[in-house]
């Protein structure tokens, strides 16, 4: 009974949430132009499905491309920093200041670089980036948490660096590294969203697009269509991962 | 008498300019069973990484007459890698030191099978007990057939029943190859024990406050716990180091 009541409470609040913003429209006869009740939010959905689901995979595809270009970048950069303290102390300011930059302001340059004709190459270039620093902290920080007993075992029995790193500093660094690329994943299609909107061109056509077009024809029951589609993506896709993460941690810890 | 492999000559260890051990000097011979006793914060952990060559005295002498590969360590937790089956664990420093894959773990599954641990090969270290992963970590350590045994109060978190059974297999195992043997521990009984010599340091900075010798054969014969001999040592060790933190905390 307790368990019933713990797996329908969320959707019970949603309910809730929904019924009263759908309450309060019709009841105050609030304007569809200022906020659109729900039922027609779900309408709008609906009809632009088709529009809705391309545009989503548009997002998705420029987030899951540069989630894989700031892991193939940060990985072996973390890799190479762990090995030495003075490479670390070099190049952690500058990826701090990667990380502390705001996107928004960094977007119109990389708009520029990339080619006007080209918005999607600027927006995967911009998601990237704001992908880079979990995965690259992340696994230099993995990196530097395994166990101190057996570090010390790898002192007693005379290892060398590429081997402390192969078969100490890097298996321990896996847990951290999957953590990484989780936050990373959900600030890919941030960062996508963002650099879509300010690269404000319907070139690549993802979800921001939906949202500024139709906020610019004052479809705002549209608007709201593409934020639920936003956020049915970043749903969708931090529960694969979330999934991926206990398969990959059961594996590492010899538990299935 | 032959030379000891390892030799503190007026040791001692600073850490930001604060005395943590010392001064001690301390001889450990071929196939001796030491076992280092004192308070908790008296440098025992440390006296075992000056012995392992892990750690340099900041004033004295260490002098080891051993190979990389001739000391063996075992730490207080069994300290194996979760991701690794027991057997890779056990094979590693082998591997470390260059020997080949198969091999390696050939003889990685008859190190398990010598602390009983047979059939354990592929099981990860999450699978294992409390007492299997600290025979693991035995295993481990005895593989490159050690001169030189350190272990850092190995049966720590143990229980009862299952420290009683390492102590043997330990004193077993030493029997058959005879490696140099440090035991530390803040357990007396245990202590004589597991040694021929038992030395009481003080409280930090860790100084030799007592050395003992403890009757009867090793291994220990079975019942040997309620020996008088082996009981009245026990009540000495246990004077020495109350008066030991006493003094030094006066």
């Amino acid at each position: 009974m307790k368990r019933a009541l713990a797996l329908v409470a969320p959707f019970a609040l949603i309910a809730v949430m929904l019924l009263g913003w759908e309450a309060a429209c019709r009841l105050l006869a609030v304007p569809s132009y200022f906020l659109p009740p729900p039922s027609e939010v779900w309408a709008a959905f609906v009809a632009n499905r088709t529009l809705l689901f391309a545009s989503a995979w548009n997002t998705l595809a420029m987030a899951l491309w540069a989630l894989a270009a700031a892991a193939a970048v940060a990985t072996p950069l973390a890799l190479v920093t762990g090995l030495s303290p003075t490479l670390e102390r070099a190049i952690a300011p500058l990826a701090v200041t990667l990380q502390v930059t705001p996107i928004v302001a960094v977007a119109p340059l990389v708009v520029i670089w990339a080619g006007l004709e080209h918005p999607e190459r600027a927006i995967t270039t911009l998601a990237a980036v704001v992908a880079f620093f979990p995965i690259f902290s992340g696994a230099l920080t993995g990196l530097r948490s395994a166990d101190p007993d057996l570090e010390r075992l790898f002192d007693l029995y005379g290892s060398s660096r590429l081997q402390r790193l192969v078969r100490l500093r890097a298996p321990s660094a896996a847990p951290f590294f999957i953590e990484g690329v989780k936050v990373a994943a959900g600030q890919a299609v941030i960062g996508a969203v963002v650099a879509e909107f300010v690269a404000g061109s319907g070139g690549a056509q993802g979800l921001a697009w939906r949202i500024l077009e139709a906020g610019n024809r004052l479809r705002t029951a549209e608007m709201f269509a593409a934020l639920l589609a936003l956020a049915l993506l970043g749903a969708a896709l931090y529960g694969v991962l979330l999934l991926v993460e206990r398969k990959a941690l059961a594996a590492w810890r010899g538990r299935d | 008498m032959s030379e000891p492999l390892v030799r503190l000559d007026e040791a001692q260890v600073a850490y930001r300019g604060r005395l943590a051990l010392g001064p001690l000097s301390l001889d450990l011979s071929p196939g001796a069973l030491t076992a280092v006793v004192g308070p908790s914060g008296g440098g025992k952990s440390t006296t075992l990484r000056l012995l392992a060559g892990l750690e340099a005295p900041s004033a004295g002498r260490a002098v080891r007459r051993l190979a990389r590969g001739e000391t063996a360590v075992v730490f207080q937790a069994p300290t194996l890698a979760p991701w690794a089956s027991a057997e890779a664990n056990v094979a590693l420093p082998l591997e470390l030191a260059g020997m080949g894959r198969t091999e390696a773990r050939t003889r990685a599954r008859a190190a398990l099978a010598r602390v009983g641990l047979a059939g354990a090969e592929r099981l990860r270290p999450a699978q294992l007990s409390g007492g299997m992963a600290m025979r693991a970590s035995l295993a481990r350590a005895l593989i490159t057939a050690p001169k030189l045994l350190l272990l850092d109060e190995p049966f720590a978190a143990l229980d009862e029943i299952t420290r009683r059974a390492l102590a043997d297999d330990v004193l077993r195992l030493w029997a058959e190859t005879r490696p140099a043997v440090v035991f530390v521990t803040h357990n007396v009984e245990e202590a004589v024990y597991m040694a021929e010599r038992v030395v009481v340091l003080t409280r930090g900075p860790g100084r030799i406050a007592a050395t003992f010798h403890t009757p009867g054969p090793l291994p220990r014969p079975p019942g040997f716990r309620a020996d008088a001999a082996f009981r009245q040592t026990v009540e000495q060790v246990s004077a020495a180091l109350e008066s030991a933190v006493r003094e030094s905390a006066a």
